[in-house]
This record gives C-alpha cells, structure tokens and sequence, in this order.
C-alpha cells in the first residue's frame, strides 16, 4: 500500500477476478444470443457493464487499495458526467419527440437486415456479397 | 514587498513564485509521479471517451430514422448459419485475456521475477496486436461487404457509420499506442532498466491497458449490444 512496495497482492485475486471477467463476459452475450429484448435487455447488459467496469477499476487498476486522496481524484470528476448524460438523454428525447409530431417521420420505421438488403440469407448473403 | 527576504509569509512572486508553489514542501499523493500523472490522463481521457459516448447517445435518441440491428450486422459465418455478434465477443475475450496477463505482469514485475513480466507482457501486447487484427478484418467486413460509410448505409440511419468509426476508430488507435508501449517497457523490463528505477512503470503501464480494456467494456455495451 505505501508507494515504495508498490502494489503487492496475492496472484490468487487477480485470477479469480480474470474467470469472473470471463464469465460475466459470456453472460452478456448470451443476452444478445438469446434476443432478450426490451427493459430487461436494459438491465441486464448494463448491470454486467458496471460489475465488470467495477472489478477491472477496482482489483485490475488497484484502486480498491489507493488512498482516499487518489481515489476521489480519479472518481470524482467523471461523477459529473452522469450529469452530462442525464442532461443529453432528456434533450435527446425531447428532439425526437419533436421531429415525430411537428416534421412527420415515421414512429413505425424498421431497419433492413443484412440478409434483406443482400437478398437472401445464409449462404446466399455471402454470394451476394462477392 | 520586493527587498523583504523570501519566506513562509512572504513568498516569492512571478515565474519564481509559480516555481515555489509547485515544489512546495506538500504532497497530497502518496504515490510515483508517474503513477499520479498516468492517472490524470486517464481521467481526461475517460471525459474523451465520454463525449463520443454522450454524442452517441444524443444522435441514437434525436435519429428518427431506424437504428441498424447491429447484432446482425456484426455476425459472422463460419460456413454455416451467420452466429450473431461473434467475432465481437470473440475480441471482448482476447482483450479480457490480455488485462489478465498483464494484472500478472504487474504482480510478477513487483516480485521482480524478470523473465515472466516480460513474457506476460509480450503476451499482454500479443493480445492486443491480435485484437486490432481483429478489428481491422471487421472494418473491411463493414466496408467492402455490407457498404457501411461514415456518411450513409444501406441498413437504416445514416449516422450509424460515423459513430462506429469514430468510436471503434479512436479505440483501436489507443490499443495500438497501447502495444507499442508495452513493447517497450517489456524490452526495458529484459535489460534489467527497472532493477535501479523500481518496477512501478510496469504498473503504470498496466494502468493504461487495463483503461483500455475498461473502455471496451462501454463500447462492447452502449455500441454492440444495446
């Protein structure tokens, strides 16, 4: 902890957090493998993000063993940008809202699948695509 | 004010003052400098990172036109069925294998056991080198096959393109910058340069990568999946 022995820790850690890395990893895929949709896709995917944002910064990066001076420095001010988010999302709603109802766009609009605009799926995409 | 003596209730002014303030006798982080500076710049680097990903957010909501379903577009075909979002994972677990070996890096360099950090190193930036690879054999995917500009695309809204350029661009330019560093501190590591100098620059330098991969993890979030 003090910085003239450095960051010293038992090698056992670093491998837990490595599987768990892993694993969580896998877990995020696999909710874009089974097309969870919707609030729970949300969540889900967000709440994998931060566990693993949290053991890389915390275990990977040390922080969990800095001093409080440290630590603050380097959380506190990306803190302010939630702000920044919220800010933009609420802005951003509010513009979209604005082109449906006053410029006419089309709430009902769907994007075109790979296999649709290659004509085909499969083996006939690939074709297509050559 | 100007033939008084220089002392604690008296300090110097100008360029001499600017000197004084900043060698003071205070230190408020129990740290390598180099270590505090490296931080500095992630958490500036962090404040880049989000402006792309708060532009990202601001387009994606404000877009009416339909956003790409980038699972589809990001699939692959290994002879059969395209496997939706595979080679995307395939990166994430290259990238995550690469923070790995270089937590151990860091571990064995502290131990000062100098063959295993640099060869944990040499696989960190193997990692790393495998993971631009890989997404330079996505981009031409993305540019030759499916016809996806930073201007247009033939799947939905048009900004599509310029946010997955910029964003996976700016990313991979940090993951390259990222292995040609640790390369060098590697090869700094093999000649025994840190034996005098203290093995916290191998710590730094992981400070970056692990960044990098922390990075990933949003982009793998907000742009893939969500």
């Amino acid at each position: 902890m003090a910085s003239e022995a450095g960051q010293q820790h038992p090698l056992g850690v670093y491998y837990k957090v490595w599987i768990l890395l892993f694993v969580v990893s896998l877990f995020s895929y696999l909710v874009d493998f089974f097309e969870v949709q919707g609030g729970m896709r949300w969540t889900l995917v967000i709440l994998f993000m931060l566990i693993k944002a949290g053991f890389i910064v915390a275990i990977f990066m040390h922080v969990v063993w800095e001093r409080v001076a440290l630590v603050f420095t380097i959380l506190a001010p990306p803190a302010v940008l939630l702000l920044l988010i919220g800010l933009m999302s609420v802005e951003g709603l509010y513009t979209e809202e604005t082109r449906f109802v006053y410029r006419g766009h089309d709430r009902e609009a769907r994007a075109l699948t790979p296999a649709e605009v290659h004509g085909g799926g499969g083996e006939h995409a690939e074709e297509a695509a050559h | 004010m100007s033939e008084a003596a220089v002392t604690a209730n008296n300090p110097a002014r100008g360029m001499d003052g600017l000197v004084d303030d900043w060698s003071a006798d205070k230190q408020a982080y129990h740290v390598p400098w180099g270590k505090a500076m490296m931080w500095l710049f992630l958490v500036s680097d962090t404040f880049i990172f989000t402006c792309f990903l708060v532009g990202y957010l601001n387009v994606r909501l404000t877009t009416t036109a339909p956003w790409p379903a980038q699972s589809e577009i990001f699939a692959l075909s290994f002879g059969g069925d395209p496997i939706p979002l595979i080679l995307i994972a395939l990166m994430t677990f290259v990238l995550i294998s690469s923070s790995g070996t270089m937590a151990l890096a860091v571990n064995f360099g502290y131990r000062k056991d100098k063959t295993k950090t640099f060869w944990l190193i040499c696989a960190t930036a193997a990692f790393g080198a495998t993971f631009v690879g890989m997404q330079a054999f996505e981009w031409s995917k993305l540019i030759f096959e499916e016809g996806i500009r930073p201007w247009g695309n033939p799947f939905g809204a048009a900004q599509f393109g310029s946010v997955f350029f910029m964003v996976t661009g700016f990313h991979g330019l940090h993951v390259s910058a990222g292995v040609i560093y640790l390369l060098w501190v590697a090869f700094r590591v093999k000649r025994g340069y840190y034996d005098k100098k203290g093995y916290e620059i191998v710590e730094i330098a992981g400070l970056y990568w692990h960044f990098v991969d922390l990075v990933w993890v949003f982009i793998f979030a907000f742009f893939y999946l969500l």
